[in-house]
Parts: C-alpha cells; sequence; structure tokens
C-alpha cells in the first residue's frame, strides 16, 4: 500500500481553499453585475429590440462563374428561376393554401404533404422548398394569390442553363445538389463551407473547376413582420460571384464534332498541336445536362445510370480501345529509330503471314506486293507491320508507344481519366506466370492484343507526331477571367516530354499520313480535300476474331462489329488542328471515323482567320475529288 | 457493501441541488424546444433517469478503486478519442460522436471524469518541497493533460479542450508549484497565442474575431451574441413568464436548448430568476468544495476539487459566453443544456462527490 502512504493527509491543501472561495466569489460577481446591467439597466433598449425582433438571416445565393468558349461563345450561363417556399408558422389556412396551389401550380398534396414532413423537425418558421424552379406563368400566378396565400413566398435564386446542351454535356458535366460526403468534408475543412441543398459540379469542367466558378454566398439580416414579410435590411454581405472561365474550346468545331457524332457511339477530339490546347471534346451517348441540373426523379436517375450504353463515360478519357492499325506510325517510328529499315528498303507483304503454325492474315485478300514502309503505311499493310514488328521486337515497340504517352494518363484536369496500358515483357512474365510469346509481337504491331488506349492518349501521340515531338499535358481551359472581364489566371502550355525520335523519324511519318488520305490506295482518300491538307491513319479495332471475313457489316450483329478510329492531322505541312475520332462499333475506320474528322478539321480551319489564299501544293496530283467519290467503303483495313 | 452509515452520510444537501437543477433543466428544455415536433425534454428526462441508474455505482463503489483503475480508465478514454477522431461521424462540422447501436455520444465527455480521476491520482502521489511542484513534477501531469487535449482540439472542440486546460489549471495551482515556473509557464503560454491562432480552423477564427467586435461578423457568431443578449436583457427584472420568451421560440438563437439555454431562462424568468439559478449553481460548488475540505486523503480531496472545478468552469464559460464575455465557444450549461452525454458526465459528477462525502470519516 505503497500509495495510502505516500498519499498523506491534504490539510496542507486545505489551507489554501480560502483562496478559491475568493476566486468564485469574485467571478460570479462580474457576472451578476453583467446581468444586472443587461436585465436592469438597459432591458427597455432590449425589450424594444425583442419587441420588434423579427430579425431573421437570409442567404443571398452568388452566381456561378460563366464557361465561355475561346471566342467568348457562353457555354453555361445562369439564368433567374423561381422556387416556391411555404412558412408553416404564417399559413392561416393549410387546407385551403394546399388547394390553391395544387391548382395554379404543377404541384400535388402528397408531394406538399412529403416536403412538410420531411421538414419537420425544423423550427416552424423555416421555409419550406416546395418546388424549385418553377414556370414564369406559376410564379405570376402566385403573385397573384398573394394575399390568400399567406407563408408562400417566391425566392428567385439563379439556375444553371446549357444553351448546347448535349453536345458539350460531357465537357462541362452538370450540376446537383451536395451529396451528403462532400458536405460533411465541406464543413470540416471549412475555407467555404457549403450548405445542405447548394449545388454544386458533379462532373467535367463544373467539378474540376467548382471552386473557381462557385461564388461566395452572401446574406442578409432582415427585419420582418409578423407574417415573414421583409420589412427592411439591416446588416447586408453581398454575395461574391464566382470568377468565369474561358475555354480552349472552339463552339463550331465543338458542335460540327457533336453534329457529326450524333447518333453514334464513340468519342472525338480534337487539340491544337501547338500547345495541347483541346479544341473539341465530345463523348456519345451524351446526356441532357439543363434537364439535369433542374433535377431529375429517382426514376429518371435510374435509368440514366443504369442505361448499358453508359452515357456518364467520357469516352474521350474513359473509354479504353485498341488502337489498332492507328498504331503502325508508333511500330514504324521504332523501326526507324533502331535503324531496322530505311525509305528505301522493301518488305514482300503478301495475303497472310506464317508464324509458326499460327497464320495472321492481311486485311486485303491480295495482298500489297512488295512494298517499302511509306506505301505500308499508306495502304495499311498488316502482314508489312508483322514482320517488321519481329524485326523491332516487343521491347522497342513498347519502349516507343510509351515514349508518346501510350499506356499512360496525360495528365489533363478531368476525373478518373484512365491510363490504357502498354504491354512488357516483364508484364507478362508478372501478370501471366508466361513468358512473352512472338504472336503476341506481332499483333502488338498492328495495335491489337493487349494494348488498349484512350482516345486522348491516342490524339496526344499523333499530335506530337505533328509538332515534331512535343508532348503536351492536354488543357481545356485558356483563362479564369474576373466577372470585369480581366484575366486573373493563364494557362500556359505544360510540355510534359519530348518524344523519343528525331525529327527526321517524324517528317517521314507525316508524308506517309498524308499519302493515307492523298495517294491513290490510301485507306483515307475519300476524306481528302482541297485546301485542308489532311494526314492521318485509320484503324478498325477487332471486338471478335471473325472466322471469315464479312464484307457487309449490316449482317454482323451490332455488339460484334468492329470499332472505327481515325487519329490525324491538318494542314500537314504546318499542323493547327489534330483529331482523333473513335465510332464503337461503326465498322471500318475509313468510313466510319475519318468522315467525323473531316467535319471537324473543316468547320475548325475554315472558322480559323484566313491570311491570304493559297493554292494548295498537290503531291499527288492524280488523286482528284472525283476518283475518292466513287469508292465505296468496303475495304477492310485493320 | 452499502452500510447503514453510508446512507446517513449522504450529503442529501447536494443531491437535491442536483435534482432541483435538473428538473428546472427539463423545464427549460421544455420551453425552448416548444416550436418543434421533437420532444426533447422527454428525452432529456430519459437521460435523467439513465444518469441516476449509473449514478449508484459510482456511489456505491469506494472511490479507492477509481485511483487503483484511474490509468486503465484513462488509457481506455484515450482509444475512444481516437476512434472518435478517426471513424467517428459528424454533427454540425465535428467529428465527436461515436454511434453505439441505439444511441451515439461523445467520449470527450466520458474523457472530462477520467481525466480528473487520473490527474488527482498522479498530483495526490507527488511529493514535492514547500515551494510547490518543480518541472520535472510537473512533467507528468503535463502529458496527461497534452494528449486528451490534442485529440479533442483536433475533433474540432475548442470548447472542450478549453475547459481542459482550466481545469488543469485549477488542480495545479491548488497543489502549489514554484513561482518561478509559474512565471515562466505565463510567459510561455502568453508566447504561444500567435502560433495557436495559425492552428486555429477557420470558423474558431472568425468567432474569436467577432467576439473581439460584433461587427465583424452579423451573420455568425456575432449575430449569435446579440440575439443572446438580446434574449437576456429584454428579460428584465421578473421575466417575461414561463413559455413567454419570444427570442428562444422563434429560434433566432440557433443552439438555444443547448449551448444558449440560460439566455431563454434568461428572458423568460428575468434577473431574479438569474440571480436564483447562479445562486444554486454558487451552492453546488460550495458543497463540491466543502466535501473536499473534509476528504480524507490527498485523492480525496483533489478528486473532490477537481470536479468542482469542472462543474465550475462550465457554469462560467458558458454564461460569460452568452452574455458576451466570452467567445462563442460551444460549451454547456451544467443540468441545463440539452444534451445526453453531459447529463451523465454531470451525474457522475455529483455521483463521485456525494461517494468521497460519505467516505470522510473512514481510514
Amino acid at each position: 500500500m505503497k500509495d495510502y502512504l505516500a498519499d498523506k493527509d491534504p490539510s496542507e491543501l486545505k489551507e489554501r481553499l480560502y483562496l478559491v472561495l475568493i476566486v468564485i466569489g469574485l467571478i460570479f460577481l462580474v457576472l451578476i453585475g453583467k446581468l444586472w446591467y443587461l436585465q436592469v439597466m438597459r432591458t427597455s433598449h432590449f425589450s424594444e429590440l425583442s419587441m420588434n425582433n423579427r430579425i431573421r438571416l437570409t442567404k443571398t445565393p452568388a452566381a456561378r462563374g460563366l464557361i465561355m468558349d475561346k471566342n467568348g461563345n457562353r457555354l453555361a450561363e445562369n439564368r433567374p428561376g423561381f422556387d416556391l417556399l411555404l412558412i408553416p408558422e404564417d399559413v392561416d389556412d393549410m387546407a385551403k393554401t394546399k388547394k390553391i396551389l395544387t391548382r395554379i401550380v404543377d404541384i400535388d398534396t402528397k408531394t406538399i404533404d412529403a416536403k412538410l414532413k420531411k421538414a419537420k423537425r425544423r423550427a416552424r418558421f423555416h421555409p419550406v422548398k416546395l418546388k424549385k424552379d418553377i414556370s414564369w406563368e406559376e410564379m405570376a400566378k402566385v403573385d397573384n394569390y398573394n394575399f390568400e396565400l399567406p407563408g408562400v413566398q417566391i425566392e428567385v435564386m439563379p439556375k444553371r442553363t446549357y444553351p448546347y446542351n448535349k453536345a458539350t454535356a460531357h465537357l462541362l458535366g452538370y450540376l446537383g445538389e451536395i451529396s451528403e460526403r462532400a458536405y460533411r468534408s465541406s464543413r470540416k475543412d471549412n475555407k467555404r463551407p457549403y450548405r445542405r441543398g447548394d449545388m454544386i459540379g458533379k462532373s467535367g469542367v463544373e467539378a474540376s473547376f467548382e471552386d473557381t466558378l462557385r461564388g461566395t454566398d452572401g446574406g442578409r439580416q432582415i427585419e420582418v413582420d409578423a407574417s415573414g414579410r421583409l420589412i427592411k435590411v439591416m446588416k447586408e454581405i453581398p454575395p461574391y460571384p464566382g470568377q468565369n472561365i474561358r475555354l480552349t474550346i472552339d463552339l463550331a468545331t465543338q458542335k460540327a464534332a457533336w453534329e457529326a457524332m450524333e447518333g453514334k457511339t464513340g468519342a472525338v477530339v480534337a487539340m491544337d498541336p501547338r500547345n495541347g490546347r483541346i479544341l473539341a471534346l465530345v463523348s456519345t451517348p451524351s446526356f441532357d445536362t439543363d434537364r439535369l441540373t433542374r433535377g431529375v426523379s429517382s426514376k429518371e436517375w435510374q435509368a440514366l445510370i443504369q442505361d448499358p450504353m453508359k452515357v456518364f463515360n467520357n469516352r474521350v478519357l474513359q473509354g479504353l480501345y485498341p488502337p489498332a492499325s492507328t498504331f503502325k506510325p508508333i511500330t514504324a517510328i521504332a523501326a526507324l529509330e533502331k535503324n531496322l529499315i530505311d525509305t528505301e528498303r522493301k518488305i514482300m507483304s503478301g495475303p497472310s503471314f506464317k508464324l509458326g503454325r499460327d497464320l495472321f492474315r492481311d486485311w486485303k485478300r491480295g495482298g500489297h506486293g512488295k512494298i517499302n514502309l511509306h506505301t505500308a503505311i499508306v495502304q495499311s499493310s498488316d502482314t508489312f507491320f508483322y514482320q517488321l514488328g519481329l524485326e523491332v521486337g516487343i521491347d522497342n515497340i513498347s519502349h516507343y508507344a510509351k515514349s508518346f504517352g501510350l499506356g499512360d494518363r496525360t495528365g489533363i484536369n478531368i476525373k478518373n481519366e484512365k491510363k490504357g496500358f502498354i504491354p512488357t515483357r516483364a508484364w507478362k512474365v508478372a501478370a501471366k506466370g508466361e513468358p512473352w510469346y512472338k504472336g503476341e509481337t506481332v499483333i502488338t504491331a498492328i495495335g491489337q492484343g493487349f494494348v488498349l488506349s484512350t482516345p486522348m492518349q491516342l490524339l496526344n501521340a499523333y499530335a506530337a507526331i505533328a509538332n515534331g515531338g512535343t508532348l503536351y499535358v492536354p488543357q481545356f481551359i485558356e483563362s479564369i477571367e474576373s466577372i470585369e472581364g480581366e484575366k486573373i489566371k493563364d494557362f500556359p502550355p505544360i510540355v510534359r516530354s519530348k518524344v523519343d525520335a528525331t525529327p527526321e523519324t517524324l517528317r517521314l511519318i507525316r508524308e506517309a499520313l498524308r499519302g493515307v488520305v492523298s495517294e491513290k490506295n490510301g485507306t483515307a482518300r475519300w476524306i481528302n480535300r482541297r485546301g485542308l491538307k489532311i494526314a492521318g491513319k485509320t484503324g478498325t479495332a477487332q471486338v471478335v476474331r471473325m472466322k471469315e471475313r464479312i464484307k457487309d457489316i449490316e449482317t454482323i450483329p451490332y455488339r460484334f462489329r468492329d470499332h472505327g478510329l481515325f487519329a490525324g492531322f491538318a494542314p500537314y505541312d504546318d499542323p493547327l488542328i489534330a483529331v482523333a475520332v473513335v465510332v464503337e462499333h461503326g465498322g471500318f475506320g475509313s468510313s466510319s471515323a475519318a468522315p467525323v474528322a473531316l467535319s471537324v478539321i473543316k468547320t475548325y480551319l475554315e472558322g480559323l482567320p484566313k491570311p491570304a489564299p493559297e493554292p494548295e501544293p498537290a503531291i499527288n496530283p492524280e488523286i482528284n475529288k472525283k476518283s475518292s467519290e466513287k469508292k465505296t467503303a468496303t475495304d477492310k483495313n485493320i | 457493501m452499502m452500510e447503514k452509515k453510508y446512507i446517513e452520510q449522504t450529503d442529501w444537501l447536494l443531491l437535491g441541488i442536483s435534482m432541483l437543477l435538473a428538473a428546472i433543466g427539463i423545464v427549460c428544455i421544455y420551453s425552448a424546444t416548444r416550436g418543434f415536433e421533437s420532444a426533447f425534454y422527454m428525452r432529456q428526462f430519459y437521460w435523467l433517469l439513465i444518469g441516476l441508474a449509473i449514478l449508484i455505482p459510482t456511489v456505491i463503489l469506494d472511490y479507492a478503486i477509481f485511483k487503483r483503475f484511474a490509468y486503465v480508465l484513462f488509457g481506455l478514454t484515450l482509444v475512444l478519442l481516437i476512434i472518435a477522431l478517426f471513424g467517428g461521424h459528424t454533427m454540425g462540422g465535428a467529428q465527436r460522436w461515436i454511434s453505439l447501436s441505439f444511441v451515439s455520444f461523445q467520449p470527450s465527455e466520458l474523457a472530462k471524469i477520467t481525466f480528473v480521476i487520473t490527474l488527482a491520482k498522479v498530483l495526490s502521489t507527488t511529493q514535492s518541497n514547500r515551494f510547490g511542484m518543480s518541472w520535472r513534477e510537473l512533467a507528468l501531469p503535463a502529458l496527461i493533460l497534452f494528449v486528451p487535449f490534442i485529440l479533442i482540439a483536433r475533433q474540432p472542440d475548442l470548447g472542450t479542450a478549453m475547459i481542459f486546460v482550466f481545469v488543469f489549471t485549477s488542480m495545479v495551482l491548488i497543489v502549489k508549484i514554484r513561482l518561478r515556473t509559474l512565471i515562466v509557464l505565463t510567459c510561455a503560454v502568453l508566447a504561444m497565442i500567435p502560433i495557436g491562432w495559425y492552428a486555429l480552423k477557420d470558423y474558431q477564427r472568425a468567432r474569436l474575431l467577432s467576439f473581439i467586435d460584433p461587427a465583424m461578423d452579423p451573420l455568425g457568431s456575432g449575430y449569435q451574441t446579440l440575439q443572446s443578449q438580446i434574449a437576456i436583457g429584454s428579460g428584465g427584472f421578473l421575466g417575461k413568464g414561463f413559455t413567454k420568451g419570444t427570442q428562444g421560440s422563434l429560434s433566432f438563437l440557433p443552439a438555444h436548448h443547448t449551448d444558449f439555454v440560460f439566455p431563454l431562462l434568461a428572458e423568460e424568468w428575468g434577473f431574479i430568476g438569474c440571480v436564483a439559478m447562479i445562486a444554486l449553481f454558487i451552492m453546488l460548488i460550495l458543497r463540491g468544495l466543502d466535501i473536499a475540505s473534509n476528504s480524507k486523503d490527498r485523492f480525496g480531496f483533489l478528486l473532490a476539487f477537481g470536479l468542482s472545478a469542472l462543474l465550475f468552469w462550465h457554469i462560467v464559460i458558458n454564461i460569460g459566453m452568452v452574455m458576451g464575455f466570452l467567445p462563442v465557444v460551444g460549451v454547456p450549461l451544467p443540468f441545463l443544456s440539452y444534451g445526453g452525454s453531459f447529463l451523465l458526465t454531470v451525474l457522475v459528477s455529483i455521483g463521485l462527490l456525494l461517494n468521497i462525502s460519505m467516505r470522510k470519516y473512514i481510514f
């Protein structure tokens, strides 16, 4: 019992208690003194305040920043909206109020009862939001019945609207009520906490730049009369509107991309290869941003998120596709850089290539004959690249693919970007426990097999080919501006890396890609247009391996049809725009994806301010529009 | 175990004051929440019954047991605090609550009791010379303050964290510390203020600033203080009468049944009512100090003193806050503020005080 011995008599401590009593006495004396001051000396002042005291706090919502395209066209703006409020305490006759409301506003008794029940735990003078965003006519009627409807109020709230709606849906995103989780975490960080019911960006630019676009709500201390009507504003903190965002998007190009893709499933993305600025970004199928922002019923919401077409997927960043033949230039670059091929060397490219017991076929029945690299790219020969791929080897192919940013996030500032995949020897051993097989190199060389990329990565790789080897981080924001239009923040281009290829190699590839469009046997010759000087590469990604080559795609079930791809840029000698297009289950890239790219490139280049018209120096004058139109797009190129 | 002499030696006055205060509390909560559909006053009543049930074992067990298991209790509390910090759920922006299947409770409330017990144990065994405690002797008590203080301040619950500091200071001062140590410590705390300012969350800073200048934040805590003063002042000398208050029922005060229950009482019962109320609180504290001065050992003294200090600082900070003396920090008023966990804390404190008073003659 050492404790007890140590715990000696507390008499020494007790001696000090009288000091404590003095301190306590003084403190309580001060408290009572203040009470006397408040309750006796100043009571008339406070009574008066209390008599008239119907001081309430109201929120003044801040307007959200505008989103504009690079020319200042508004892509997202605010319009006044009217919310219908009810203050239970101020209602004289609830039954009558309900009856009138259901007659003049599109709302039923059940909804009103449900809303009132939900608000039961709050004090009765708190307004209950009966219906958001009522129409102008409804608002006018409620205003007419003002005196028969005490306790019913209209609140003007800025509402978000998207003039181009579906065309900009994945790019801009939409607004929705803040989730419980986001609400709580915002209360924790407490920079500018949200309130329940606040609207917050849910995807796209609206979500990525939520903090910029969102303003700071103001508030008012107001005095109200007995039925809750405003008498005067006592103190006010004005709301501070959010900042505007100017995108790098070109509205005309964006619209062209949307129109070309409407009804199809897939993705289009275009950028300025000189700086990585996104000019257009469309993913289809799209969704109705205006409706979503206004609020949809849980049934409609369920239907949207369970849609097998996955409408909310931004296919530009989240769609993973085998790049197929659009990958061939990468294999070609690897071969050129490793000096395994030059412009002269020809390889016999027959209808098929045999490796061991496996037979790898070419898309063209008769094969291409003995051809050089340029022709192989122009005609998209498979057998040529099977053989070249084997010479280059998987290690080099994956090195150069990664050097062009494939298989890695581009770093664009939109959430949930997918990484894609470039296989390596080490990965195969680690993941599958098997060595790398030569047959896998063969199909990797033509962008099939394990290779997966997003349209954005593909675009970035082609932009690097176009601009002479610089890989930019794609950006879609040009600047942040104040409401007065002053620039607050600029977004200069960000160089991610330099690709591992000499300018000479890239020049050869650009010429070959130009040939794809401009030459007689080019797989995209149908999109050759005077003055546009398009260069690019088609691709057709196999969804399932077909035993037989089927010519008529209409006979194949939709989900087994191949994906059509196109990646390219224009004008080929001074690239101003690069484009990547994927049309899911669209069949051949040349017939499904290339026309979309044409429309996007044409719209953009024609929209640019023209310096002086100069005649196009055609490299292959024998190709003209006439011959390209005669041909039908039935040739299949893989 | 419970002998007859214990019952005879029960401090009936302390128990009586407590029950009277609890009853007043329920009446105030009834008046404060009559505009609400939910019956807060009934829930407070059920909490009172639960509290009384818990009070019985805290009275029966010899308080020496609490001394023996002080560290175990303290460790358990820290575990709960850590759980609340990382896994607890949020109410009004702070991570204070642990959800049991039927009810959520705040470990920081339990921490108030175990902190006083542990500190009483440590200080009761400290043997210092007549000049008081030295730096080395102060190290362990300081650690016992520091760990729960950080955990609670992180929640963030500045009010409760401040209560810990006040209780600690009171207990250390009654044990006596060396004058030189005290001076250095005071200077150190003053020097810490600017650093502490940066550690505060924005809303806490806003509260402090609006305390200095209420006009700075007319919509936030400045508004609360103003409304609270209007409620108190408009009560006048005699008050507006039970349920006749307008400030509370119109909910100008956001937390008028929890932290801001006193203005409501002041509005309805006036200066007379407030002084009566404060008189009851003073009697409560004096009973606590009386029990301390009659206790048979140092631990008993320090425990009774610490618990009295705990109740005292709650009362003073809460009333000071609603009258505009102190910033709005969210400290409840014993017996009157709505809230189950806090009522249990108060009743357990009362139980321990009864326990010590019962055993004053036994050695």
